[in-house]
Protein backbone atom coordinates (compact mmCIF):
# COMPACT_ATOMS: atom_id res chain seq x y z
CA UNK A 1 0.00 0.00 0.00
CA UNK A 2 1.32 3.39 -0.88
CA UNK A 3 -1.57 5.50 0.33
CA UNK A 4 -0.43 7.75 3.08
CA UNK A 5 -1.37 6.30 6.45
CA UNK A 6 -1.95 9.56 8.29
CA UNK A 7 -5.25 11.30 7.61
CA UNK A 8 -4.56 14.80 6.31
CA UNK A 9 -5.79 17.70 8.42
CA UNK A 10 -9.11 19.11 7.21
CA UNK A 11 -8.53 21.46 4.35
CA UNK A 12 -4.89 20.46 4.07
CA UNK A 13 -3.45 20.97 0.62
CA UNK A 14 0.11 19.84 1.29
CA UNK A 15 0.89 16.22 0.46
CA UNK A 16 1.27 14.22 3.63
CA UNK A 17 4.47 12.44 2.58
CA UNK A 18 7.21 13.71 0.32
CA UNK A 19 7.62 12.59 -3.28
CA UNK A 20 9.82 9.52 -3.67
CA UNK A 21 12.90 10.72 -5.59
CA UNK A 22 13.95 7.17 -6.49
CA UNK A 23 10.64 6.08 -7.97
CA UNK A 24 10.01 6.02 -11.72
CA UNK A 25 6.67 7.67 -11.02
CA UNK A 26 5.73 9.50 -7.84
CA UNK A 27 2.31 11.08 -7.35
CA UNK A 28 0.95 12.98 -4.36
CA UNK A 29 -2.57 14.32 -4.09
CA UNK A 30 -3.18 14.45 -7.84
CA UNK A 31 -6.38 16.27 -8.75
CA UNK A 32 -7.78 16.85 -12.24
CA UNK A 33 -11.10 18.64 -12.66
CA UNK A 34 -13.45 18.63 -15.63
CA UNK A 35 -16.05 21.30 -14.94
CA UNK A 36 -17.08 20.84 -11.33
CA UNK A 37 -16.30 17.13 -11.31
CA UNK A 38 -13.02 15.74 -10.02
CA UNK A 39 -12.05 13.18 -12.65
CA UNK A 40 -8.98 12.41 -10.54
CA UNK A 41 -9.55 13.12 -6.88
CA UNK A 42 -6.44 12.95 -4.73
CA UNK A 43 -4.34 10.05 -6.01
CA UNK A 44 -1.10 9.09 -4.21
CA UNK A 45 1.12 6.48 -5.81
CA UNK A 46 4.74 5.44 -6.27
CA UNK A 47 5.82 3.13 -9.06
CA UNK A 48 9.33 1.76 -8.70
CA UNK A 49 11.84 1.37 -11.49
CA UNK A 50 11.59 -1.96 -13.26
CA UNK A 51 8.07 -2.49 -12.01
CA UNK A 52 5.02 -3.33 -14.09
CA UNK A 53 2.09 -1.55 -12.54
CA UNK A 54 -1.49 -2.08 -13.71
CA UNK A 55 -4.12 0.57 -13.16
CA UNK A 56 -7.46 -1.16 -13.10
CA UNK A 57 -10.86 0.47 -13.15
CA UNK A 58 -14.16 0.83 -14.97
CA UNK A 59 -14.61 3.26 -17.87
CA UNK A 60 -14.59 6.86 -16.70
CA UNK A 61 -12.84 6.00 -13.43
CA UNK A 62 -9.92 8.31 -14.18
CA UNK A 63 -7.34 5.86 -15.57
CA UNK A 64 -6.64 7.65 -18.83
CA UNK A 65 -6.79 11.08 -17.22
CA UNK A 66 -4.19 10.04 -14.64
CA UNK A 67 -1.93 8.53 -17.28
CA UNK A 68 -2.24 11.54 -19.58
CA UNK A 69 -1.23 13.87 -16.75
CA UNK A 70 1.86 11.71 -16.25
CA UNK A 71 2.60 11.76 -19.97
CA UNK A 72 2.41 15.54 -20.04
CA UNK A 73 -0.74 15.74 -22.20
CA UNK A 74 -2.97 17.26 -19.56
CA UNK A 75 -2.31 19.90 -16.94
CA UNK A 76 -3.21 18.92 -13.40
CA UNK A 77 -5.34 21.03 -11.08
CA UNK A 78 -3.66 19.94 -7.87
CA UNK A 79 -0.99 17.77 -6.30
CA UNK A 80 2.60 16.95 -7.15
CA UNK A 81 3.84 14.60 -9.85
CA UNK A 82 7.31 13.39 -10.84
CA UNK A 83 7.95 11.12 -13.78
CA UNK A 84 11.58 9.97 -13.95
CA UNK A 85 12.28 12.78 -11.52
CA UNK A 86 10.76 15.46 -13.75
CA UNK A 87 7.49 17.36 -13.41
CA UNK A 88 5.60 16.43 -16.62
CA UNK A 89 4.43 20.05 -16.89
CA UNK A 90 8.08 21.01 -17.58
CA UNK A 91 9.09 17.87 -19.49
CA UNK A 92 11.33 18.71 -22.43
CA UNK A 93 12.73 16.70 -25.32
CA UNK A 94 15.27 14.87 -23.17
CA UNK A 95 12.55 13.75 -20.80
CA UNK A 96 10.31 12.62 -23.65
CA UNK A 97 13.23 10.65 -25.10
CA UNK A 98 13.04 8.40 -22.00
CA UNK A 99 9.33 7.68 -22.39
CA UNK A 100 7.33 5.41 -24.61
CA UNK A 101 3.65 6.21 -24.99
CA UNK A 102 0.97 3.93 -26.36
CA UNK A 103 -2.21 6.00 -26.39
CA UNK A 104 -5.64 4.54 -25.96
CA UNK A 105 -6.68 5.97 -29.32
CA UNK A 106 -3.62 4.62 -31.12
CA UNK A 107 -1.83 6.21 -34.03
CA UNK A 108 -3.67 7.70 -36.97
CA UNK A 109 -4.01 6.55 -40.54
CA UNK A 110 -0.84 6.75 -42.50
CA UNK A 111 0.29 6.12 -46.06
CA UNK A 112 3.63 4.90 -44.74
CA UNK A 113 4.50 1.25 -44.33
CA UNK A 114 5.09 -0.23 -40.88
CA UNK A 115 8.84 -0.17 -41.38
CA UNK A 116 8.81 3.40 -42.69
CA UNK A 117 6.73 4.54 -39.72
CA UNK A 118 9.13 2.91 -37.29
CA UNK A 119 12.17 4.38 -39.04
CA UNK A 120 10.65 7.86 -38.88
CA UNK A 121 9.76 7.43 -35.22
CA UNK A 122 13.25 6.11 -34.44
CA UNK A 123 14.76 9.25 -35.97
CA UNK A 124 13.35 11.34 -33.10
CA UNK A 125 15.24 9.44 -30.38
CA UNK A 126 18.88 9.48 -29.25
CA UNK A 127 19.45 5.72 -29.06
CA UNK A 128 16.62 3.99 -30.87
CA UNK A 129 16.17 0.28 -31.27
CA UNK A 130 16.61 -1.20 -34.72
CA UNK A 131 13.20 -0.83 -36.42
CA UNK A 132 13.44 -4.27 -38.02
CA UNK A 133 14.17 -5.85 -34.65
CA UNK A 134 11.23 -4.06 -33.09
CA UNK A 135 8.95 -5.39 -35.84
CA UNK A 136 10.26 -8.85 -35.05
CA UNK A 137 9.61 -8.31 -31.35
CA UNK A 138 5.96 -7.42 -31.93
CA UNK A 139 5.52 -10.13 -34.55
CA UNK A 140 4.94 -7.85 -37.53
CA UNK A 141 7.95 -8.79 -39.63
CA UNK A 142 5.76 -10.03 -42.47
CA UNK A 143 3.89 -6.72 -42.41
CA UNK A 144 7.04 -4.56 -42.69
CA UNK A 145 6.06 -3.39 -46.18
CA UNK A 146 2.33 -3.04 -45.52
CA UNK A 147 0.58 0.25 -44.90
CA UNK A 148 -1.14 0.75 -41.57
CA UNK A 149 -4.65 0.69 -42.99
CA UNK A 150 -4.23 -2.87 -44.26
CA UNK A 151 -3.53 -4.25 -40.77
CA UNK A 152 -6.09 -5.99 -38.58
CA UNK A 153 -7.09 -4.40 -35.27
CA UNK A 154 -4.68 -6.53 -33.28
CA UNK A 155 -1.84 -5.89 -35.74
CA UNK A 156 -2.46 -2.15 -35.57
CA UNK A 157 -2.25 -2.23 -31.82
CA UNK A 158 1.02 -4.12 -32.02
CA UNK A 159 2.26 -1.44 -34.40
CA UNK A 160 1.26 1.16 -31.78
CA UNK A 161 3.34 -0.75 -29.23
CA UNK A 162 6.23 -0.97 -31.69
CA UNK A 163 6.10 2.82 -32.14
CA UNK A 164 6.07 3.17 -28.36
CA UNK A 165 9.18 1.06 -27.77
CA UNK A 166 11.36 1.89 -30.78
CA UNK A 167 12.87 4.84 -28.89
CA UNK A 168 14.20 2.44 -26.22
CA UNK A 169 12.11 3.96 -23.42
CA UNK A 170 12.93 3.41 -19.79
CA UNK A 171 9.30 4.00 -18.90
CA UNK A 172 6.50 2.73 -21.09
CA UNK A 173 2.87 3.84 -20.78
CA UNK A 174 0.31 1.44 -22.19
CA UNK A 175 -3.27 2.72 -22.14
CA UNK A 176 -5.63 -0.20 -22.67
CA UNK A 177 -3.23 -1.88 -25.05
CA UNK A 178 -5.27 -5.01 -25.74
CA UNK A 179 -8.82 -3.69 -26.08
CA UNK A 180 -10.35 -5.45 -29.05
CA UNK A 181 -7.83 -8.30 -29.13
CA UNK A 182 -8.89 -11.90 -29.50
CA UNK A 183 -7.58 -14.25 -26.78
CA UNK A 184 -4.74 -15.51 -28.97
CA UNK A 185 -3.56 -11.97 -29.78
CA UNK A 186 -3.78 -11.06 -26.10
CA UNK A 187 -1.52 -13.95 -25.11
CA UNK A 188 1.02 -12.96 -27.77
CA UNK A 189 0.89 -9.44 -26.44
CA UNK A 190 1.49 -10.62 -22.90
CA UNK A 191 4.64 -12.44 -23.92
CA UNK A 192 5.80 -9.24 -25.65
CA UNK A 193 5.31 -7.32 -22.40
CA UNK A 194 7.27 -9.96 -20.48
CA UNK A 195 10.17 -9.70 -22.88
CA UNK A 196 10.16 -5.93 -22.41
CA UNK A 197 10.19 -6.44 -18.65
CA UNK A 198 13.25 -8.63 -19.09
CA UNK A 199 14.89 -5.70 -20.88
CA UNK A 200 14.33 -3.62 -17.75
CA UNK A 201 11.50 -1.41 -18.96
CA UNK A 202 9.23 0.09 -16.31
CA UNK A 203 5.60 -0.09 -17.37
CA UNK A 204 2.38 1.57 -16.37
CA UNK A 205 -0.50 -0.28 -17.92
CA UNK A 206 -4.18 0.54 -17.77
CA UNK A 207 -6.68 -2.16 -18.48
CA UNK A 208 -10.12 -3.35 -17.63
CA UNK A 209 -9.13 -6.95 -18.13
CA UNK A 210 -8.52 -8.52 -14.74
CA UNK A 211 -6.73 -11.55 -16.13
CA UNK A 212 -4.34 -9.20 -17.92
CA UNK A 213 -3.52 -7.32 -14.72
CA UNK A 214 -3.07 -10.58 -12.83
CA UNK A 215 -0.92 -12.07 -15.57
CA UNK A 216 1.42 -9.12 -16.11
CA UNK A 217 1.51 -6.77 -13.17
CA UNK A 218 3.80 -6.78 -10.16
CA UNK A 219 1.27 -4.57 -8.45
CA UNK A 220 -2.27 -3.52 -9.23
CA UNK A 221 -4.03 -0.30 -8.33
CA UNK A 222 -7.79 -0.13 -8.47
CA UNK A 223 -9.16 3.28 -9.37
CA UNK A 224 -12.80 4.18 -9.21
CA UNK A 225 -14.48 7.61 -9.30
CA UNK A 226 -11.05 9.23 -9.49
CA UNK A 227 -9.78 7.63 -6.29
CA UNK A 228 -7.24 4.90 -5.87
CA UNK A 229 -9.10 2.53 -3.58
CA UNK A 230 -6.35 -0.03 -3.20
CA UNK A 231 -2.83 -0.88 -4.30
CA UNK A 232 -1.56 -4.43 -3.82
CA UNK A 233 0.10 -7.38 -5.47
CA UNK A 234 -2.57 -9.15 -7.54
CA UNK A 235 -2.77 -12.17 -5.22
CA UNK A 236 -3.40 -10.00 -2.17
CA UNK A 237 -5.83 -7.51 -3.67
CA UNK A 238 -8.87 -6.89 -1.50
CA UNK A 239 -7.54 -9.19 1.21
CA UNK A 240 -7.78 -12.02 -1.28
CA UNK A 241 -4.82 -13.82 0.28
CA UNK A 242 -6.50 -13.99 3.68
CA UNK A 243 -10.03 -14.64 2.45
CA UNK A 244 -11.42 -18.02 3.44
CA UNK A 245 -10.94 -20.70 0.82
CA UNK A 246 -13.93 -22.57 -0.50
CA UNK A 247 -13.47 -26.35 -0.57
CA UNK A 248 -15.96 -28.31 -2.61
CA UNK A 249 -16.38 -32.01 -3.25
CA UNK A 250 -19.08 -34.61 -3.99
CA UNK A 251 -20.29 -36.88 -1.24
CA UNK A 252 -23.22 -39.33 -1.41
CA UNK A 253 -24.02 -37.93 -4.84
CA UNK A 254 -24.45 -34.38 -3.45
CA UNK A 255 -22.23 -31.37 -4.17
CA UNK A 256 -20.90 -30.03 -0.85
CA UNK A 257 -18.95 -26.86 -0.08
CA UNK A 258 -17.22 -25.54 3.00
CA UNK A 259 -15.51 -22.25 3.78
CA UNK A 260 -12.29 -22.58 5.73
CA UNK A 261 -9.31 -20.48 6.71
CA UNK A 262 -7.16 -23.65 6.78
CA UNK A 263 -7.88 -25.48 3.54
CA UNK A 264 -4.83 -27.77 3.80
CA UNK A 265 -5.89 -29.21 7.14
CA UNK A 266 -9.47 -29.41 5.95
CA UNK A 267 -8.57 -31.37 2.84
CA UNK A 268 -6.29 -33.70 4.86
CA UNK A 269 -9.15 -34.42 7.20
CA UNK A 270 -11.51 -34.87 4.25
CA UNK A 271 -9.12 -37.36 2.66
CA UNK A 272 -9.44 -39.71 5.64
CA UNK A 273 -13.19 -40.03 4.95
CA UNK A 274 -12.68 -41.45 1.48
CA UNK A 275 -10.82 -44.61 0.55
CA UNK A 276 -9.07 -43.02 -2.48
CA UNK A 277 -9.48 -39.70 -4.28
CA UNK A 278 -11.95 -37.21 -2.85
CA UNK A 279 -14.58 -37.02 -5.61
CA UNK A 280 -14.56 -33.74 -7.60
CA UNK A 281 -12.32 -32.01 -5.05
CA UNK A 282 -11.70 -28.31 -5.68
CA UNK A 283 -10.20 -25.55 -3.55
CA UNK A 284 -10.90 -21.99 -4.64
CA UNK A 285 -9.98 -18.51 -3.45
CA UNK A 286 -12.09 -15.53 -4.41
CA UNK A 287 -11.06 -14.60 -7.93
CA UNK A 288 -9.57 -11.23 -8.70
CA UNK A 289 -12.84 -10.51 -10.45
CA UNK A 290 -14.88 -11.21 -7.30
CA UNK A 291 -12.65 -8.86 -5.33
CA UNK A 292 -12.60 -6.20 -8.02
CA UNK A 293 -16.34 -6.13 -8.57
CA UNK A 294 -16.85 -5.74 -4.84
CA UNK A 295 -14.38 -2.82 -4.78
CA UNK A 296 -15.76 -0.85 -7.68
CA UNK A 297 -19.34 -1.53 -6.61
CA UNK A 298 -18.65 0.04 -3.24
CA UNK A 299 -20.36 3.43 -3.31
CA UNK A 300 -18.20 4.84 -0.49
CA UNK B 1 17.31 15.29 -8.88
CA UNK B 2 16.28 13.89 -12.20
CA UNK B 3 16.98 10.52 -13.75
CA UNK B 4 17.39 11.83 -17.25
CA UNK B 5 20.56 10.65 -18.89
CA UNK B 6 22.65 13.03 -20.91
CA UNK B 7 22.16 11.36 -24.24
CA UNK B 8 22.56 13.61 -27.22
CA UNK B 9 19.31 14.08 -29.11
CA UNK B 10 19.25 13.88 -32.88
CA UNK B 11 19.91 17.24 -34.54
CA UNK B 12 16.94 19.33 -35.58
CA UNK B 13 18.22 19.21 -39.15
CA UNK B 14 18.09 15.43 -39.31
CA UNK B 15 14.60 15.31 -37.78
CA UNK B 16 13.44 17.93 -40.29
CA UNK B 17 14.72 15.75 -43.12
CA UNK B 18 12.83 12.79 -41.70
CA UNK B 19 9.64 14.84 -41.39
CA UNK B 20 10.00 16.18 -44.95
CA UNK B 21 10.27 12.60 -46.24
CA UNK B 22 7.21 11.55 -44.23
CA UNK B 23 5.15 14.49 -45.48
CA UNK B 24 6.03 13.90 -49.13
CA UNK B 25 5.16 10.20 -48.90
CA UNK B 26 1.92 10.99 -47.08
CA UNK B 27 0.90 13.41 -49.82
CA UNK B 28 1.94 11.63 -52.97
CA UNK B 29 0.72 8.20 -51.86
CA UNK B 30 -2.75 9.40 -51.06
CA UNK B 31 -4.87 9.30 -54.20
CA UNK B 32 -7.45 11.77 -52.86
CA UNK B 33 -4.92 14.47 -52.09
CA UNK B 34 -3.10 14.04 -55.39
CA UNK B 35 -6.30 14.17 -57.43
CA UNK B 36 -7.86 16.96 -55.38
CA UNK B 37 -4.83 19.21 -55.07
CA UNK B 38 -2.72 18.42 -58.12
CA UNK B 39 -5.16 17.28 -60.78
CA UNK B 40 -8.04 19.67 -60.07
CA UNK B 41 -6.26 22.79 -61.36
CA UNK B 42 -4.93 20.79 -64.30
CA UNK B 43 -8.44 19.68 -65.25
CA UNK B 44 -9.69 23.25 -64.84
CA UNK B 45 -7.00 24.51 -67.18
CA UNK B 46 -7.73 21.83 -69.77
CA UNK B 47 -11.50 22.38 -69.67
CA UNK B 48 -11.51 26.18 -69.48
CA UNK B 49 -8.75 26.42 -72.05
CA UNK B 50 -10.75 24.30 -74.47
CA UNK B 51 -14.15 25.89 -73.84
CA UNK B 52 -13.36 29.57 -73.35
CA UNK B 53 -11.31 30.16 -76.43
CA UNK B 54 -11.81 33.89 -76.98
CA UNK B 55 -9.73 37.04 -77.09
CA UNK B 56 -9.66 39.64 -74.35
CA UNK B 57 -8.31 42.37 -76.60
CA UNK B 58 -4.78 43.52 -77.37
CA UNK B 59 -4.35 40.07 -78.98
CA UNK B 60 -4.45 38.34 -75.58
CA UNK B 61 -6.33 35.04 -75.31
CA UNK B 62 -8.50 34.16 -72.32
CA UNK B 63 -6.18 31.23 -71.58
CA UNK B 64 -3.31 33.65 -71.11
CA UNK B 65 -5.48 35.43 -68.52
CA UNK B 66 -6.69 32.18 -66.98
CA UNK B 67 -3.10 30.97 -66.56
CA UNK B 68 -2.52 33.52 -63.79
CA UNK B 69 -5.80 32.64 -62.10
CA UNK B 70 -5.43 28.89 -62.25
CA UNK B 71 -1.89 29.07 -60.87
CA UNK B 72 -3.15 31.22 -57.99
CA UNK B 73 -5.97 28.72 -57.38
CA UNK B 74 -3.45 25.85 -57.53
CA UNK B 75 -1.25 27.54 -54.95
CA UNK B 76 -4.28 28.10 -52.73
CA UNK B 77 -5.16 24.39 -53.00
CA UNK B 78 -1.63 23.24 -52.25
CA UNK B 79 -1.38 25.47 -49.20
CA UNK B 80 -4.67 26.60 -47.63
CA UNK B 81 -6.87 23.62 -48.52
CA UNK B 82 -4.10 21.05 -48.18
CA UNK B 83 -2.99 22.30 -44.75
CA UNK B 84 -6.48 22.87 -43.35
CA UNK B 85 -7.72 19.40 -44.32
CA UNK B 86 -4.46 17.53 -43.73
CA UNK B 87 -3.76 18.92 -40.27
CA UNK B 88 -7.39 18.67 -39.14
CA UNK B 89 -7.27 14.98 -40.12
CA UNK B 90 -4.01 14.42 -38.29
CA UNK B 91 -5.39 16.13 -35.21
CA UNK B 92 -8.62 14.15 -35.09
CA UNK B 93 -7.05 10.75 -35.79
CA UNK B 94 -4.40 11.10 -33.08
CA UNK B 95 -1.32 11.51 -35.31
CA UNK B 96 -0.50 14.90 -33.81
CA UNK B 97 -1.01 13.68 -30.27
CA UNK B 98 1.31 10.78 -30.94
CA UNK B 99 4.01 13.11 -32.30
CA UNK B 100 3.63 15.45 -29.33
CA UNK B 101 4.54 12.55 -27.05
CA UNK B 102 7.88 11.99 -28.80
CA UNK B 103 11.04 14.09 -28.49
CA UNK B 104 10.52 15.36 -32.05
CA UNK B 105 11.17 19.13 -32.03
CA UNK B 106 7.79 20.70 -32.76
CA UNK B 107 9.35 23.00 -35.34
CA UNK B 108 10.34 19.94 -37.39
CA UNK B 109 6.67 19.11 -37.92
CA UNK B 110 6.06 22.52 -39.47
CA UNK B 111 9.23 22.36 -41.54
CA UNK B 112 7.95 19.06 -42.95
CA UNK B 113 4.64 20.69 -43.85
CA UNK B 114 6.37 23.64 -45.51
CA UNK B 115 8.51 21.28 -47.60
CA UNK B 116 5.36 19.42 -48.63
CA UNK B 117 3.62 22.65 -49.66
CA UNK B 118 6.73 23.80 -51.51
CA UNK B 119 7.19 20.61 -53.51
CA UNK B 120 3.49 20.30 -54.33
CA UNK B 121 3.32 23.97 -55.33
CA UNK B 122 6.33 23.73 -57.62
CA UNK B 123 4.86 20.55 -59.15
CA UNK B 124 1.51 22.25 -59.80
CA UNK B 125 3.09 25.37 -61.28
CA UNK B 126 5.36 23.40 -63.59
CA UNK B 127 2.57 21.10 -64.78
CA UNK B 128 0.24 24.04 -65.42
CA UNK B 129 2.91 25.99 -67.32
CA UNK B 130 3.79 23.00 -69.47
CA UNK B 131 0.14 22.34 -70.33
CA UNK B 132 -0.43 26.03 -71.02
CA UNK B 133 2.51 26.25 -73.38
CA UNK B 134 2.01 22.92 -75.13
CA UNK B 135 -1.77 22.94 -75.59
CA UNK B 136 -2.74 26.59 -75.58
CA UNK B 137 0.36 28.47 -76.73
CA UNK B 138 0.53 30.52 -73.53
CA UNK B 139 3.36 33.07 -73.53
CA UNK B 140 5.74 32.40 -70.65
CA UNK B 141 6.98 35.29 -68.49
CA UNK B 142 10.39 36.66 -69.35
CA UNK B 143 13.24 38.45 -67.57
CA UNK B 144 12.28 40.18 -64.33
CA UNK B 145 8.73 38.89 -64.69
CA UNK B 146 10.02 35.59 -63.30
CA UNK B 147 11.20 37.46 -60.23
CA UNK B 148 7.73 38.95 -59.73
CA UNK B 149 6.28 35.47 -60.32
CA UNK B 150 8.55 34.03 -57.63
CA UNK B 151 7.82 36.56 -54.90
CA UNK B 152 4.09 36.69 -55.52
CA UNK B 153 3.90 32.89 -55.47
CA UNK B 154 6.12 32.62 -52.38
CA UNK B 155 4.34 35.31 -50.41
CA UNK B 156 0.90 34.05 -51.43
CA UNK B 157 1.86 30.51 -50.59
CA UNK B 158 3.24 31.50 -47.19
CA UNK B 159 0.11 33.48 -46.30
CA UNK B 160 -2.18 30.66 -47.44
CA UNK B 161 -0.14 27.98 -45.64
CA UNK B 162 -0.27 29.87 -42.36
CA UNK B 163 -3.99 30.51 -42.81
CA UNK B 164 -4.54 26.83 -43.60
CA UNK B 165 -2.75 25.77 -40.43
CA UNK B 166 -4.85 28.24 -38.44
CA UNK B 167 -8.11 27.13 -40.07
CA UNK B 168 -7.34 23.48 -39.28
CA UNK B 169 -7.88 24.25 -35.60
CA UNK B 170 -11.47 25.31 -36.25
CA UNK B 171 -12.50 21.99 -37.77
CA UNK B 172 -13.60 18.92 -35.89
CA UNK B 173 -11.88 16.55 -38.33
CA UNK B 174 -10.56 16.33 -41.88
CA UNK B 175 -13.98 15.81 -43.39
CA UNK B 176 -15.48 18.85 -41.70
CA UNK B 177 -12.41 20.88 -42.66
CA UNK B 178 -12.92 19.86 -46.26
CA UNK B 179 -16.63 20.71 -46.10
CA UNK B 180 -15.80 24.16 -44.73
CA UNK B 181 -12.74 25.11 -46.73
CA UNK B 182 -13.65 23.75 -50.16
CA UNK B 183 -16.78 25.90 -50.70
CA UNK B 184 -15.01 28.95 -49.29
CA UNK B 185 -12.10 28.43 -51.68
CA UNK B 186 -14.50 27.96 -54.58
CA UNK B 187 -16.39 31.16 -53.80
CA UNK B 188 -13.10 33.03 -53.44
CA UNK B 189 -12.01 31.70 -56.82
CA UNK B 190 -15.21 33.00 -58.43
CA UNK B 191 -15.02 36.47 -56.93
CA UNK B 192 -11.23 36.88 -57.19
CA UNK B 193 -10.97 36.81 -60.95
CA UNK B 194 -9.78 33.24 -61.41
CA UNK B 195 -12.44 31.92 -63.77
CA UNK B 196 -13.32 35.18 -65.50
CA UNK B 197 -12.05 38.71 -65.58
CA UNK B 198 -12.01 40.46 -62.24
CA UNK B 199 -13.49 43.59 -63.85
CA UNK B 200 -16.67 41.59 -64.56
CA UNK B 201 -17.16 40.87 -60.85
CA UNK B 202 -19.71 43.23 -59.24
CA UNK B 203 -17.99 46.01 -57.33
CA UNK B 204 -19.24 44.97 -53.90
CA UNK B 205 -17.93 41.44 -54.48
CA UNK B 206 -14.63 42.90 -55.65
CA UNK B 207 -14.46 44.63 -52.28
CA UNK B 208 -15.13 41.35 -50.48
CA UNK B 209 -12.51 39.55 -52.58
CA UNK B 210 -9.96 42.28 -51.85
CA UNK B 211 -9.99 41.32 -48.17
CA UNK B 212 -8.58 37.85 -48.95
CA UNK B 213 -5.19 36.83 -50.32
CA UNK B 214 -6.36 34.99 -53.45
CA UNK B 215 -7.42 38.16 -55.29
CA UNK B 216 -4.00 39.71 -54.71
CA UNK B 217 -2.14 36.57 -55.67
CA UNK B 218 -4.09 36.36 -58.94
CA UNK B 219 -3.57 40.07 -59.63
CA UNK B 220 0.16 39.81 -58.99
CA UNK B 221 0.39 36.84 -61.31
CA UNK B 222 -1.63 38.65 -64.01
CA UNK B 223 1.08 41.31 -64.03
CA UNK B 224 3.44 38.50 -65.03
CA UNK B 225 1.32 36.83 -67.71
CA UNK B 226 -0.47 39.78 -69.29
CA UNK B 227 0.88 42.74 -71.25
CA UNK B 228 0.94 46.00 -69.35
CA UNK B 229 -1.73 47.38 -71.67
CA UNK B 230 -4.26 45.18 -69.83
CA UNK B 231 -3.37 46.76 -66.47
CA UNK B 232 -5.93 49.40 -67.43
CA UNK B 233 -8.67 46.79 -66.91
CA UNK B 234 -7.71 46.30 -63.27
CA UNK B 235 -9.87 48.15 -60.71
CA UNK B 236 -7.03 50.55 -59.89
CA UNK B 237 -5.92 50.85 -63.49
CA UNK B 238 -2.57 49.33 -62.58
CA UNK B 239 -1.13 46.05 -61.25
CA UNK B 240 -0.64 47.58 -57.76
CA UNK B 241 2.33 45.30 -57.01
CA UNK B 242 3.15 47.27 -53.87
CA UNK B 243 -0.31 46.67 -52.51
CA UNK B 244 -0.11 42.99 -53.52
CA UNK B 245 3.02 42.66 -51.37
CA UNK B 246 1.45 44.63 -48.53
CA UNK B 247 -1.82 42.65 -48.33
CA UNK B 248 -0.12 39.26 -48.69
CA UNK B 249 2.44 40.33 -46.07
CA UNK B 250 -0.32 41.36 -43.66
CA UNK B 251 -2.00 37.98 -44.17
CA UNK B 252 1.31 36.26 -43.35
CA UNK B 253 1.47 38.12 -40.05
CA UNK B 254 -2.22 37.53 -39.26
CA UNK B 255 -1.90 33.86 -40.19
CA UNK B 256 1.20 33.43 -38.06
CA UNK B 257 -0.44 35.05 -35.04
CA UNK B 258 -3.54 32.86 -35.47
CA UNK B 259 -1.36 29.73 -35.79
CA UNK B 260 0.61 30.49 -32.67
CA UNK B 261 -2.52 31.27 -30.69
CA UNK B 262 -4.75 28.45 -31.87
CA UNK B 263 -2.55 25.47 -32.76
CA UNK B 264 -3.40 22.37 -30.73
CA UNK B 265 -1.61 19.01 -30.71
CA UNK B 266 -4.69 17.13 -29.59
CA UNK B 267 -8.44 17.29 -29.79
CA UNK B 268 -10.09 19.44 -27.19
CA UNK B 269 -10.53 17.64 -23.90
CA UNK B 270 -14.11 18.50 -23.10
CA UNK B 271 -15.26 15.87 -20.70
Amino acid sequence: MTRTPAAPAPGAVQPASPLDPEAAISIRGLVKRYGDRNAVDGVDLDIQRGEIFALLGPNGAGKTTTVEVLEGYRARDGGEVRVLGVDPADGGRRWKAELGIVLQSGAGDSQLTCLELLRAQAAYYPEPRDPAEVLELVGLTEKAGSRGRTLSGGQRRRLDVALGIVGRPRLLFLDEPTTGFDPEARRQFWSLIRSLRDLGTTMLLTTHYLDEAEELADRVGVITRGRLVEVAVPSALGGRGQAPAVVSWTEDGVRRTAETAAPTAFVAELATRFPGEVPDLAVARPTLEDVYLRMIGDPA
Amino acid sequence: MTMIEERSLPSIGSVCRTRAGVELKEFFRQRESVVFTLMFPVILLLVFGAVLDYELGSGVSFTQYFMAGVIAAGILGASLQNMAIGIATERSDGTLKGLAGTPMPKSAYFVGKVVQVLVVTVAIVVILLVIGVVFYGVDLPSGTEWLTFAWVAALGSAASTLLGIAVSSLARNGRSASATVTPVALVLQFISGVFFQFSEVPTWLQTVAAVFPLKWMAQGLRSVFLPDALAAQEPAGSWELGRVALVLGIWCVVGLVLCVRTFRWQDRVDR
